[in-house]
């Protein structure tokens, strides 16, 4: 007979962004158990992780197992007592032959063990290990620990439950409802389980929220934002988007400031004129089904009224002083404490936008970019730092280039952001983050595992993004005041930009970064011709051939110095044929002569030993190798390419 | 419309009922009601506790002369203790809503994530603010270290912003037009205290003076604190709540000193630090203070 099965984790509300990644974890540890299953789903709402299985078998299959007993010689009572042993009778016995000789022996049936026992059993720790990035305990010191508290348990398998506890709940069979518009208790089976909870104004599929919210946006001009809809999604168990209007006198502030607060501080979708201009509407979306007396609208359009105005007061006030009268007070900000205050920072950042290359422009940038952590209005919306400077920049008549740089120089914040825009802003977020990540290494602040709270990964990113994206060929290694930790540390981020963001294949990255990497612009151009030639025919044989000469000249701890190569040492043939060929084609791309190159390195192995009784002629001919290698390895080093062969 | 007061009332008779002992405000100026010891002590320790207290909450950077009709230097926070955290909490909390009047089936009420902490009591916990149809009403939070200790059972503390609560409730734009009671609002009652604090943390109160106010606080909780002995018989009659109390007029004069800006941020974390000491200082000696006597221990 198949089941099916239901487990739902109910607990308090789990951090919306937390939730997809936990229920993936489930599944993970759920396929671990290896019970057969047809199918199986995920769903959750902030008080609920849920795991639907069918087709469950009752219990696992019988098996058969040999059980061995006393030789074929033995006396009977031996015989006897082994046989009583496991219940049986002599005569039950069988001889089994052995290539050690003839023994008694019975095939024992052993029962497949109850599903319902194997999850009784496996339930509490599988729920227990999905991973949180943070979790909590909720009892008592050592006791269970979770994301949030789990305050009841539903697990069926069929119409039985699965017994166990955690934390002192017991599992069993009842759910329950929305917080307010539902039962505490509701009675579910693996049938009826999410019409019961919709009965109860649960909608348990995220995809179902996700379409009901867009649903109903769907006359309005919102902004689109799907981080903020995934939000949304999984903060509500029953989600309904209202509108709400503000004061169009608002729209005086900066759009970049009445966003920030509908987005970050309120979760609201901002909503677009006609002519893609902001409108004085904003839709919010609210965990209850309608807003029939307008409660929730009036509610939520008198906190964004609040908010605005508190906004509206900072950047007035803030541009009583302007920004270049406020540098120095970023004497009195500490960047950190060993590395001065922001007015340190500042002066050493003017410093290396200019040895960046930077003109007049990103130079006095650079040198304001950080003014703005004085204003009340970043105080108030720290995420507005840079842009609530570039706008006040703007608006006390900075020339364009100045005030987009300041605007600008937090740029990228992720892998996915957009770099800053022209080269100005730029070279100042460049001199921004590198000055963050010199000083940080030089006083020991180095990141380790997940402890980087100078975000030093993700400046080190972006330095790396913007100077292959805005192909600037700097050679960055000069940067980097010949810390070998922060070279490293660069060279790690630059692997996994070209790796995991842009797709090369490690053993490429590895192949190219070993010919240099300091000019990314150049690195990354090597890269698209390895890529380019790694598909052609001959590009894997010779990379091969390559690995083994380097081997080779390892083995032989060959470091290129000592005598040039004597053209009269080399033997007639294949090594005289390979050194002509290596006069003809050096200095051309190898793009151009890997064709003919390969068939003479081929050969070359072939009829010729290295290993050569006469020194000076095996010297020679490591010298050759040697000189091939070197020709061909400014491009990258082709023994780290990963061969089938 | 229900007055200010009122609704303390309601809230305050409704813990009430659950088994809190209703606290009147502690008479130390304090910046929250965490840093009371009705919470910041008694969370320590297996010991259940239940408490309500409604307690002023100074906070003199958020000072704006009574101008700006949201922010302020002194507000009202009600300070609600379980513990242990019982495992309707969260139930328990939204009833104390409807003992007010909200009717949370025509409201949008939502649990967002935010984790408190408190670094100059070596405090943190799991939580989150709970929104009223897009206001922050409440810190929901499961303490889980108080004074840089594990605690033994997990509390449950809940803190109400009684003036937006009551903005919420009466439909006010400003905290000033509330309606304390019949005939007063809570500007009548307190906008001189705005006012006045105002003034006299931006732009009259002595550094030097505030300085030496502070040394001599620290000084004297460092002393205590020092004297204190594990092993003394009559470890229970030690004054660490007094030496809790020096700690407070710390904290409360850091937070002054640094309104005034007398404070670089360099000098900052290290003045945090000192507050920080002194207060797990205390706590360490109250968890010991608490424990039975080794020889009384039955085996």
């Amino acid at each position: 007979m198949s089941l099916p099965f239901l487990l739902e984790i109910g607990t308090e509300e789990i951090p919306d962004w937390m939730i997809p990644n936990a229920l993936e974890n489930l599944r993970l540890l759920f396929e671990k158990l290896e019970i057969p299953h047809e199918w199986v789903t995920l769903d959750a709402t902030p008080r609920r992780l849920v795991l639907r299985a069918d087709g469950l078998p009752e219990r696992q299959a019988d098996k058969e197992e040999r059980v061995m007993g006393p030789a074929r010689s033995a006396p009977p009572q031996a015989v006897a007592g082994f046989a009583r042993k496991q219940g049986l009778k002599p005569e039950d016995l069988s001889i089994a032959a052995t290539p050690k000789g003839e023994y008694y022996s019975f095939l024992k049936r052993i029962e497949g063990r109850r599903t319902v026992d194997i999850l009784a059993e496996a339930l509490p720790s599988l729920i227990l290990e999905i991973y949180f990035p943070k979790t909590m305990y909720w009892t008592a010191k050592g006791g269970p620990r979770f994301i949030r508290p789990i305050r009841w348990i539903v697990a069926l398998l069929g119409e039985a439950i699965v017994p166990f506890e955690i934390a002192g709940v017991r599992a069993g069979a009842l759910s329950s409802g929305h917080r307010r518009l539902g039962a505490r208790e509701i009675a579910v089976t693996t049938a009826d389980y999410e019409r019961r909870l919709r009965d109860h104004y649960v909608i348990l599929s995220a995809e179902e929220r996700r379409h009901k919210i867009r649903q109903e946006m769907a006359g309005i001009r919102v902004k689109a934002d799907p981080a903020l809809l995934e939000t949304l999604v999984y903060i509500t168990e029953y989600p309904t988007a209202i509108t709400g209007s503000f004061d169009a006198q608002f729209l005086e502030l900066p759009q970049e400031v009445l966003i920030t607060v509908m987005r970050h501080h309120q979760k609201y979708f901002s909503v677009e004129d006609a002519q893609g201009g902001l409108a004085a509407q904003f839709v919010a979306v609210m965990n209850i089904p309608e807003d029939p007396d307008g409660f929730v609208r009036r509610g939520n359009e008198r906190v964004l009224r609040a908010r605005f105005n508190d906004a509206r007061f900072f950047w007035e006030t803030d541009q009583k002083k302007k920004l270049a009268d406020r540098k120095q007070d970023l004497a009195h900000v500490t960047f950190q404490a060993k590395l001065g205050s922001y007015l340190d920072k500042a002066e050493r950042m003017a410093a290396l936008a200019r040895e960046l290359g930077g003109d007049e422009h990103a130079v006095r940038a650079a040198g304001l970019a950080k003014c703005d952590l004085t204003t009340e209005l970043v105080k108030e919306f720290t995420e507005l730092q840079g842009v609530v400077g570039g706008l006040y920049a703007r608006a006390q008549g900075e020339p364009e280039p100045v005030w987009q740089a300041i605007y600008d120089h937090y740029r990228p914040e992720s892998m996915e952001d957009a770099i800053p825009r022209n080269r100005t802003a730029q070279t100042v977020a460049l001199a921004d983050k590198i000055d963050t990540l010199r000083g940080c290494f030089r006083v020991g602040l180095v990141p380790t595992g997940s402890r980087d709270p100078f975000p030093l990964r993700r400046a080190a990113q972006g330095v790396v993004k913007i100077l292959v994206e805005a192909r600037m060929e700097l050679p960055l290694v000069d940067f980097l005041e010949k810390n070998r930790e922060l070279i490293d540390f660069f060279a790690e981020r630059v692997k996994f930009y070209f790796k995991d963001h842009r797709g090369f294949k490690y053993d490429e990255v590895h192949a190219a970064m070993a010919a240099g990497w300091s000019n990314l612009v150049d690195l990354e151009a090597r890269l698209e011709r390895i890529q380019n030639l790694r598909p052609t025919p001959d590009f894997e044989p010779l990379a091969a051939s390559f690995k083994r000469i380097r081997n080779i000249l390892d083995q032989a701890k060959f470091t290129g110095e000592g005598a040039p190569l004597d053209e009269r040492l080399l033997e007639p043939g294949p090594e005289q044929e390979l050194y002509q060929e290596y006069q003809r084609i050096a200095g051309q791309p190898i793009e151009n002569v890997i064709s003919r190159l390969r068939p003479r390195v081929d050969r070359f192995f072939d009829k010729v030993l290295v290993n050569a009784p006469d020194a000076r002629v095996r010297q020679n001919r490591l010298t050759l190798l040697h000189t091939l290698l070197a020709e061909f390895s400014t491009m990258a080093d082709f023994s780290e390419i990963v061969t089938n062969s | 419309m229900q007055s200010f007061q009122e609704i303390i009332f309601k809230l305050k008779q409704y813990w009430a009922q659950r088994g809190c002992i209703v606290q009147e405000p502690y008479d130390v100026e304090v910046g929250a009601g965490t840093m009371v010891a009705e919470t910041f002590l008694r969370v320590l320790g297996a010991k259940p506790y239940r408490v309500a207290y409604v307690q002023p909450s100074r906070r003199p950077a958020d000072g704006r002369y009574g101008d700006n009709p949201n922010r302020l230097y002194k507000h009202s926070q009600l300070q609600v203790i379980l513990k242990p955290s019982p495992a309707d909490a969260i139930e328990q909390y939204l009833g104390s809503l409807e003992a007010i009047g909200i009717d949370l089936r025509r409201h949008d009420i939502k649990f967002e994530e935010d984790n408190w902490e408190a670094p100059t009591l070596g405090a943190w916990g799991i939580g989150w603010q709970v929104m009223l149809d897009g206001l922050e009403i409440t810190q929901f939070t499961y303490f889980q270290q108080c004074g840089g200790i594990d605690l033994d059972v997990v509390p449950a503390e809940l803190t109400y912003g009684l003036e937006r609560l009551a903005a919420f409730l009466q439909g006010k734009d400003s905290v000033y037009d509330i309606e304390w009671t019949e005939g007063f609002s809570y500007g009548d009652v307190r906008y001189l205290d705005e006012l006045q604090y105002s003034v006299y943390n931006f732009e009259m109160a002595d550094i030097a003076t505030l300085w030496k106010l502070f040394e001599l606080h620290e000084g004297e909780a460092a002393r205590l604190l020092q004297a204190y002995d594990p092993k003394a018989p009559d470890k229970r009659r030690f004054p660490l709540l007094p030496a809790y109390d020096q700690v407070l007029k710390c904290s409360n004069l850091f937070n002054t000193l640094d309104s005034r800006g007398a404070i670089s941020v360099t000098e900052r974390v290290g003045v945090i630090q000192r507050v920080r000491k002194l207060a797990v200082g205390v706590a360490q000696a109250w968890v010991d203070q608490q424990q039975e006597p080794a020889g009384e221990v039955a085996q």
